[in-house]
């Protein structure tokens, strides 16, 4: 998936002459915690995070009316240069950046001008969407060894039972010579695919690994 | 004068039958009726033949071309795209002749019950042929055709305006009625059923609440795989009490869905008979303490139909009729009738022996992890 499915278009911008007081206003108003700070042309120029500004900020505890602090330019503290992406890049590697950068937001440039962004948040919720937890349906997570053609084998019981797939997962097991299949399927019935697989010598997992006295 | 209970029946309840072997049987709706005439908690004069509901009456929850689709399904008139775009015939739900007849009467019978109630002939009605809560306004799920407790509950609100607290005890979510009363402030529903981190249909989360006006109306208890009666128990008490005194309702619907007992091969929940005798005992003490009485009962899953839902089922009527579920042997007449069906042999009692439950492990982690749940979700029947 490229980042431009996902990327959010209505970016909020200020410009560098912007005051802090106007960013911590915008990131109220719009409940978000960065804003990208662009010229008239919309090339990227720095991003300043919610932290940023309230680092800025006089601490809550002063008793003071000291607060031209904030009639500072944004960007006096602003992150410069700015990590950003591609909307031509991939979702996942997206996810990675986010994990070893340790930052939340990613504005999306082409041609050298602003042209949306991706957050933690958007890209949680599009793992929400790939584990199929807002479909109805049940989850049955199988143990597989670590081999070609399992995969399709199992996926065959579905296909047998004329049930559905609302998504797939695979991910890695302790044992390495394993991997665990998460299969969600759209039945309130589950039992024929369920014996199916126990026949066919496959170990599911919690809370289909205890068969007594459910059979 | 007003009569206490009503039970409402008609062998046509049994044309609703998907196909032989189709998990949900309707069979159920008989075995219950006739272990409690020879109960002789059921006798002729409790009995309540139902009308059929009229196509107006259905779409108050549903749409009108789904209702047409149904029809033409069950006249072998619907093309294949088309029915699966109404979540019909799938493996759930296949088509079968006539299916919009046998649907129409199961809300039929349900509809019959809030008419009683309403124009005060009876106070507390079963309709165990009815249930089918997986039910949405478009699309046939779940074993669910249509979804007459939504409907009756849209029909019961139209002629009169009375809050309506609807729990729903089966182990799967109640999700199509929530969906039909989520931004409704004077219908709240109440789900408590296995997590749909596992079993289907997946939402039922306790962040639930209901949008718009509704907001604050809806509530979900999402229970661990394998609870067993005392953590069922305690939640289900402890929240509908909770939820009655913050909505002091006018009268109550339940939805009494027999598949979290451990022998039900469709979920992961682990109760036994104790659990299913105490869900219409704290029923009906919440219908007389808010309600005036008003209570209709309905049925929904249960799919070992011989070892649990009669019984089940059965005790949600002996508490309505007597006021406390039935102890002791079942009757003779009814074992030696059905056992030669059943393909396990049928329990001789009212109540579970204790061999019956299997070994639960992380037991200790499950009733904790529950009572965490019920700490969450009581934070919003109070008032702060």
């Amino acid at each position: 998936m490229l980042v431009e499915e996902l990327m959010n278009r209505n970016m909020i911008t200020l410009p560098p002459t912007a005051t802090i007081n106007e960013a911590l206003q915008l990131l109220e108003k719009h409940k978000i915690r960065h804003i990208t700070i662009v010229d008239d042309d919309m090339e990227i120029l720095g991003i300043v995070s919610d932290r940023d500004v309230r680092d800025a900020s006089p601490s809550t505890f002063l008793d003071t009316s000291d607060f031209h602090i904030l009639n500072k330019e944004i960007q006096t503290i602003m992150t410069s240069p700015v990590i950003t992406i591609h909307p031509m890049d991939f979702v996942e590697e997206i996810a990675y950046i986010f994990y070893d950068k340790e930052i939340a937001c990613l504005p999306v440039v082409s041609r050298n001008k602003l042209v949306g962004v991706v957050t933690e948040k958007d890209m949680l919720y599009k793992l929400i969407q790939l584990t199929g937890t807002h479909e109805q349906s049940s989850l049955i997570e199988v143990k597989v060894p670590d081999k070609p053609g399992e995969l399709p084998r199992v996926a065959a019981v579905f296909g047998n039972h004329n049930v559905n797939i609302v998504s797939v997962l695979l991910y890695p097991y302790k044992d390495p010579d394993y991997k665990i299949l998460v299969f969600r399927v759209k039945t309130l019935n589950p039992m024929p695919i369920i014996n199916d697989l126990r026949e066919a010598g496959y170990t599911l997992l919690w809370p289909n690994n205890i068969m007594e006295p459910k059979k | 004068m007003t009569k206490k209970a009503g039970f409402i029946y008609t062998p046509d309840f049994l044309n609703y039958q998907f196909s032989a072997d189709h998990p949900f049987n309707h069979k159920r709706v008989l075995l219950t009726k006739e272990l409690l005439e020879e109960q002789t908690t059921l006798i002729t004069e409790d009995l309540i033949t139902p009308r059929i509901a009229a196509d107006e009456e259905i779409a108050l929850f549903h749409d009108a071309s789904y209702i047409e689709a149904v029809k033409r399904a069950g006249n072998g008139d619907l093309k294949e795209d088309r029915a699966q775009e109404y979540g019909l015939g799938t493996e759930d739900t296949p088509i079968f002749s006539n299916m919009h007849q046998a649907s129409a009467q199961l809300v039929g019978g349900t509809l019959t019950a809030v008419d009683k109630i309403l124009n005060g002939d009876y106070k507390k009605i079963a309709n165990i042929g009815g249930g089918l809560h997986h039910g949405f306004q478009r699309k046939a799920s779940g074993f669910c055709i249509y979804n007459d407790c939504a409907i009756a509950i849209k029909y019961l609100r139209k002629q009169d305006d009375l809050k309506v607290l609807y729990v729903d005890t089966d182990a799967h979510h109640g999700d199509g009625v929530q969906s039909g009363f989520y931004d409704d402030p004077n219908v709240c529903t109440f789900s408590i059923h296995e997590t749909g981190r596992y079993l289907f249909p997946g939402t039922g989360n306790v962040s639930e609440r209901g949008i718009k006006s509704g907001h604050g109306y809806s509530f979900n208890l999402p229970i661990d795989a394998f609870t067993e009666d005392e953590s069922f128990l305690e939640l289900y008490e402890t929240a509908l009490r909770k939820i009655a005194a913050f909505f002091k309702p006018d009268i109550i619907v339940t939805q009494n869905g027999a598949d979290s007992h451990c022998l039900d091969p469709l979920t992961h929940l682990c109760g036994t008979m104790k659990s299913f005798e105490k869900i219409p005992v704290i029923a009906a003490e919440i219908a007389d303490t808010y309600c005036d009485g008003r209570w209709l009962a309905v049925g929904g899953g249960g799919y070992d139909m011989w070892r649990v839902v009669p019984r089940a089922w059965g005790q949600v009527w002996n508490v309505m009729k007597t006021g406390a579920p039935c102890k002791g042997p079942l009757p003779e007449t009814w074992l030696e009738k059905w056992q030669k069906e059943s393909p396990a042999p049928l329990p001789v009692s009212w109540q579970d022996g204790a061999d019956i439950q299997p070994n639960i492990p992380r037991k200790a982690e499950i009733t904790e992890k529950n009572k965490l749940l019920l700490e969450d979700m009581l934070k919003y029947t109070a008032i702060i």
